[in-house]
């Protein structure tokens, strides 16, 4: 009896067994406590200072205006001229068969070769193409005959027509719209033909080899009221957009001073390009290349390397410095410098080129109380980045965009006393492609951010900046209403000033001034 | 099975910590809403490397891994700290824990652009942590200490 009492006893739910059931509960605590803690601080640390920073991102794509095919007329079917035929949808049926060999068991072509397929139909008709080279012409042709970006033995078009001169190629009443992708010291003849034709413009950078021939060719193109468009596509860029909203929105304080570099450290990065090996006199018209430049014999290499002599290139300033001032005068609307102080030499590459491989330039702000510094070498690829000090901050900027408080600055003062801002960690951070923006929630999220590295994965959505650019010059031509692509003649004239008064310079060894009443280089 | 006091002590100590690392790790993802998987996917080395990746560049397969990993991790955590189902939360961490040893192997030549905290060679904490809820599987204390006990007894009063 007592024995059948103790066994029930045992089977009832007891105070120890209770106790011993729920063991656990005070973890539970702890731990909610613990992420209390880290959400808490997680919050502070997004310091709330850009809120209303999704309105910020550029949304999308501007649709392709609808409307008649632009017939382009391309002079210059090189290195360049064909990347921008790739830009409007157009590859060499050889090149493509090439990419999708590549792309059988390399995941970066696949995806190289699906990002251009999937690139809208820009509704345009390569219809010319003029090149002094008789080899890129012919595949100038060939490409702009592929109209459904097909493989080798695929089904072509008819080509387009060549012709042997520029001239000829802007009178062409097949032609509505000209691409000038030549050397530098061709692209304001090309432009002022083109335009006095009534053709529309899309030019290279840098906009002009001369100073004079700068001036002229605004004049044309104001005159003559055509849709102007220079090739900086990094107008197109997402990082930019948001670091001028960010700037506007005063994140870093009273800006003194912007440094921006070139790093390269190869041939091709110092435009000591392949020969090809089938170009001679017979089949390049050198005449028709020297165009404007001083009389040279041929030379092969002057034709394929054109970049290393001033005969034909603007050399560092004008061929890499432009793209760093078009992003800077996109972000901060800073127009032409009061003045250019510049040095530099030939230090690493002594094969007869007359460009320096190694320049630095000063430029001054006064009336913005800033100055703006170049920095380059051909001989080195120490990544540095673009960086815009403020007092309140710096922004690291490049694909990806950070933003860090200054540990002295007077608006964060506050917040880094409380803790809730850490300087010199990002307080901010940008990656293309990524919806959210204040968006370092994760240690590994804030490595990658930090390195850059999360750009070349945007959920599939890359799209080429060049594509973009001529996107927005072929809407302007379509639009008809007198509206300008970002880039336009005088974001162009102001581009082509910085590069000349570093350029200048360097030649004269001293500091020159941009007299901007007289709108004069002195 | 019979404990002494000691490996009892010792089993349960061991269970609570492997629970209380899942649970904070589920947590902190179920509660924070940006989180995803994909920048460590795409890290992924070694054999498996294409599978992770292929994940991470599929919107729907990664969202749905995400769920299933931050909630997998929660629950499994509950109920190692808890006590209750722990052989099949046991199972349950051993899977996840060899999914990510296999996306991110500490085997020679593989680097990986997200430093690891230590320096490994074939073995790595992960599959420590594996070998841990191993013997937590073979030496159940959940009847002892945690809500298994109640349980059992509330069901078994009725017999």
């Amino acid at each position: 009896m007592e024995q059948d009492n103790n066994a029930n006893e045992h089977k009832k739910l007891n105070r120890r067994d209770i106790i011993k059931g729920l063991a656990a509960l005070p973890a539970f605590g702890i731990l909610g406590y613990g992420l209390w803690s880290h959400f808490g601080e997680q919050n502070a640390g997004k310091s709330h200072l850009l809120e209303d920073i999704g309105s910020i991102i550029p949304k999308g794509v501007p649709n392709v205006v609808q409307g008649d095919p632009v017939r382009i007329g391309i002079v210059g079917s090189g290195g360049r001229g064909m990347y921008l035929l790739k830009a409007l949808g157009f590859l060499h049926p050889d090149e493509l068969a090439e990419y999708e060999e590549n792309a059988l068991n390399d995941k970066w072509w696949s995806e190289y070769l699906a990002q251009f397929r999937a690139q809208d139909d820009l509704n345009v008709k390569i219809t010319a193409v003029c090149d002094v080279f008789d080899k890129h012409a012919q595949r100038g042709m060939e490409t702009g005959a592929n109209i459904h970006r097909a493989g080798k033995g695929g089904k072509m078009a008819e080509q387009p027509k060549r012709f042997l001169t520029y001239q000829e190629l802007v009178q062409s009443p097949e032609v509505d719209a000209v691409i000038i992708a030549t050397p530098d010291h061709l692209h304001v003849p090309v432009a002022i033909e083109a335009a006095r034709n009534g053709k529309h413009v899309y030019c290279e950078k840098p906009l002009s080899w001369t100073v004079p021939e700068t001036y002229e060719v605004r004049k044309v193109v104001k005159d003559q009221g055509i849709v102007f468009q220079l090739g900086h596509q990094g107008r197109q860029t997402e990082s930019y957009h948001v670091a001028k909203s960010l700037i506007d929105k005063g994140v870093l304080g009273k800006v003194s001073l912007i440094e921006v570099c070139t790093n390269r450290n190869d041939p091709n990065g110092a435009w000591v390009y392949e020969i090809d090996p089938e170009a001679s006199p017979q089949n390049i018209d050198w005449k028709q290349f020297i165009g404007p430049a001083p009389w040279h014999e041929f030379s092969l290499e002057r034709f394929f390397r054109w970049r290393c002599w001033w005969d034909y290139s603007t050399g560092l300033s004008g061929d890499l410095f432009t793209h760093e001032f078009d992003a800077l005068n996109q972000i901060l609307d800073l127009g032409i410098p009061h003045s250019a102080m510049a040095s530099g030499g030939i230090y690493f590459y002594k094969d007869g080129r007359t460009v320096p491989d190694v320049l630095n330039m000063a430029f001054e702000y006064p009336e913005k109380d800033l100055t703006l510094l170049y920095s380059a070498t051909l001989a080195s690829e120490k990544k540095r980045g673009k960086v815009i000090m403020g007092h309140d901050g710096h922004m690291q900027l490049d694909e990806t965009l950070l933003i860090m408080a200054d540990p002295k600055s007077t608006k964060y003062a506050d917040k880094i006393a409380e803790g809730t801002i850490e300087p010199n960690k990002p307080i901010f951070s940008y990656v293309p492609g990524q919806e959210k923006v204040d968006a370092i929630t994760t240690a590994t999220e804030k490595y990658f951010a930090e390195r850059g590295l999360l750009y070349t994965y945007r959920d599939g959505k890359t799209f080429d900046t060049s594509h973009l650019h001529l996107r927005e010059w072929l809407n302007c031509i379509r639009l008809k209403d007198g509206s300008q692509p970002s880039c336009n003649i005088d974001a162009a004239f102001e581009e082509a000033m910085a590069a000349h008064m570093g350029t200048i310079s360097y030649h004269e060894n001293r500091r020159v001034f941009w007299d901007s009443v007289n709108e004069k280089i002195v | 099975m019979e404990y002494s006091k000691t490996k009892l002590v010792t089993l349960i100590l061991l269970r609570w910590l492997i629970g209380w690392h899942f649970f904070y790790e589920g947590m902190v993802k179920v509660l924070n809403s940006g989180w995803s998987s994909k920048m460590y996917l795409l890290d992924s080395g070694g054999f498996a490397k294409p599978f992770f990746e292929w994940i991470a560049g599929n919107e729907t397969i990664l969202n749905l891994t995400d769920l299933f990993n931050m909630w997998a991790l929660t629950l499994i955590g509950f109920l190692l700290l808890a006590g209750f189902w722990v052989r099949i939360a046991s199972i349950g961490g051993m899977f996840l824990l060899a999914l990510y040893f296999i996306s991110h192997p500490p085997f020679p030549g593989i680097e990986y652009i997200f430093p690891s905290d230590g320096s490994y060679f074939l073995v790595n904490k992960t599959l420590i942590e594996l070998a841990a809820l191993w013997i937590l599987f073979a030496f159940p204390t959940a009847h002892i200490f945690g809500l298994e006990r109640i349980f059992k007894k509330s069901f078994n009063r009725g017999k």
